[in-house]
């Protein structure tokens, strides 16, 4: 199979900070905001560089999402920034009325999602945000795998005229995908042919789903890996095409599987070409304090748990 | 500059457009509507300056934020008599397939609106976005926003009102309608507020007060001072003392109007005491 090679640790966060350099330099319509966590955020660089786009709003993300709504009249992109939890339960209506439903190019991006976060414990830890978000008519919804994903995803973003949200993560994970590469918002990424099981990851579960798909591939398993960094739009021509090819499937995502990635995985498949499916994902639980790497396995975050499931998922094959 | 009797005609036309609209469809809010209507015709026909039709970025242009979605009749009729959208369409309000939704929205393209409002404390912290927006253009037109005083319950108002000051957002006037009515009642019996004026001064806001919100020369005269008020360093609050219903006797000094439509001959009576000076739509 194709090797990924991990270039050496690094947070996702760091890489909104470094996309957020660019387009600090490239485009002067782009001004950030931030809600008390520029230092977990990643964005002083930008800060020293464009003072005057710098928004600090202290800890008071309601009142973030709204100025942001209002910075859009007047010809800006904004940027908000806290972590995942504060950047969307805690301001659903706010980002519902003021943002979606008003159709304001606002990007709302999101630190520290999912279980990783860590020790923090569960009141940190949202593993409900992707569906909080994908249910706003109108919103694009991104997880990007990486730093450099996320850079690029970063820069992205700007380009597209709407919502969007886009969710990263605290801990340094593998830095694999390419630092050069072209960031197309809904166009899913083949990253590994195979022809017994498709697993479609996102986020920090791409590189967990690369490793079991080597560790199969000893077991005489051939695993396809596509990575899904936006799960709104799906990209569902890629999910029915592998579908067809596999004919099984392994959704795997940090976040619960009510609300997900599996879930519209699985919509788009029971509409399409029904095939089984397993969900790597949280339990509909909330997390607790831990590392990362504790955290992910006794959630059935890794690869371990996505080997197991796809040696399930190939058992109920038709 | 409109000669005072103009404004006031538009005043009774204003009225008449909200009762018939809520009338008609049996729905709707008109008791801030009505309290509200001399303050909303003088900031759009005497006090803002606007450019001809509408973009949504407003540039080189005064905005205007309503935060009290709900008073959308008044907003509606406002507009429409300003030209934004043909007065007509005033007949569709709360139907099917209408631009003018229940609460003002963005989504269905009407002209003069630039948010959605409705669910209730977030219209400051949109109209400090906005005034952001024209300090980075070094564009130095002014950004109003207008609020309920019930609203002001909403947690997200401090925050914004916290900001403003702390930021120096100067070019942005904040009206208050202080009817003293909310949907269960006084406001001083549903959650008591205390001092306004005291409120905004201790978060650092230039705060003053129009004694007759009914009143069109106050109006008039008061929002002028305000606006020479921006500009110097703090935001500036108008708290408007407003009678909720005003100019429909059996509708003043009452919350029950707040969400009612009238009947029939409660429609009758209340186009009898506001006559038609512009044309019925």
């Amino acid at each position: 199979m194709k090797k990924y090679i991990d270039q050496g640790k690094k947070d996702t966060r760091s890489g909104y900070g470094a996309g957020m350099t660019v387009l600090g330099r490239t485009n002067p319509k782009v001004v950030a905001l931030c809600a008390d966590l520029v230092g977990s955020l990643k964005i002083q660089e930008f800060i020293n560089e464009n003072p005057e786009r710098f928004f600090q709003v202290g800890i008071a993300e309601a009142n973030m999402m709204g100025i942001a709504a209002g910075l859009t009249i007047g010809g800006y992109i904004p940027f908000t920034g806290t972590f995942a939890n504060f950047s969307t339960g805690r301001v659903y209506d706010q980002i519902r009325q003021s943002i979606a439903y008003s159709g304001k190019n606002v990007k709302i991006c999101a630190s520290h999602a999912g279980i990783t976060l860590g020790e923090d414990g569960a009141t940190h830890q949202i593993l409900e945000d992707i569906g909080l978000m994908k249910m706003l008519p109108g919103m694009t919804v991104i997880n990007p795998c990486d730093f450099n994903q996320t850079k690029a995803a970063t820069i992205a973003i700007a380009e597209h005229e709407g919502p969007v949200y886009l969710r990263f993560g605290r801990p340094a994970v593998a830095n694999f995908t390419p630092a050069d590469q072209n960031f197309e918002i809904g166009k899913a990424l083949l990253l590994n042919e195979g022809t017994d099981v498709t697993i479609i990851a996102t986020g920090h579960l791409v590189w967990q789903s690369l490793i079991a798909a080597e560790n199969l591939e000893s077991k005489g398993i051939s695993a396809e890996v596509i990575n899904i960094h936006t799960i709104k739009p799906l990209d569902e021509e890629a999910v029915i095409k592998s579908a067809q090819k596999t004919g099984a499937v392994i959704t795997a995502e940090e976040h619960n599987y009510l609300g997900g990635l599996g879930e519209s995985v699985a919509r788009t498949l029971t509409t399409n070409y029904p095939v089984p499916q397993e969900f790597i994902a949280t339990q509909d639980t909330f997390g607790e304090s831990g590392t990362p790497d504790q955290l992910m396995e006794k959630y059935g975050l890794d690869n371990k748990a996505i080997e197991k499931a796809v040696l399930g998922v190939l058992k109920r094959k038709a | 500059m409109s000669e005072l009797k103009e404004l006031q005609d538009l005043v009774s036309q204003v009225r008449r457009d909200i009762v018939r609209m809520v009338h008609k469809v049996n729905s709707g809010h008109p008791g801030g509507s009505l309290g509200c209507t001399e303050f909303m015709v003088a900031l759009y026909n005497e006090i803002m300056d606007l450019k001809e039709g509408f973009d949504m970025n407003g540039r080189d242009e005064d905005l205007f934020f309503l935060s009290n979605g709900h008073i959308s009749p008044l907003f509606y009729s406002v507009l429409a008599r300003r030209g934004y959208f043909p007065i007509e369409e005033l007949q569709t309000f709360r139907l099917l397939n209408s631009r003018l939704q229940g609460h003002p929205a963005t989504h269905e393209g009407l002209p003069g609106v630039r948010i959605a409002s409705g669910s209730l404390g977030q219209g400051m912290s949109v109209a400090i976005g906005a005034a952001l927006a024209k300090k980075l253009n070094n564009d130095e037109h002014l950004v109003y926003s207008l609020h309920g005083d019930g609203e002001l319950q909403e947690g997200q108002n401090w925050e914004a009102i916290m900001y403003a000051a702390g930021n120096k957002v100067d070019n942005l006037i904040a009206t208050i309608d202080h009817n003293g009515q909310q949907i269960d009642g006084a406001t001083t019996d549903v959650l008591p507020m205390g001092d306004l004026k005291k409120k905004f001064e201790a978060f650092g806001w230039d705060t003053m007060e129009i004694k007759n919100g009914n009143n069109l020369e106050e109006i008039i005269q008061g929002l002028k001072a305000a606006k020479q008020r921006t500009g110097k360093g703090k935001p500036v609050c108008v708290i408007m003392d407003t009678v909720m219903g005003h100019g429909v006797d059996f509708m003043m000094y009452t919350h029950a109007w707040h969400g009612k439509a009238p009947n029939d001959e409660q429609l009758e009576i209340a186009l009898s005491q506001n006559p038609e000076t512009l044309g019925d739509y």
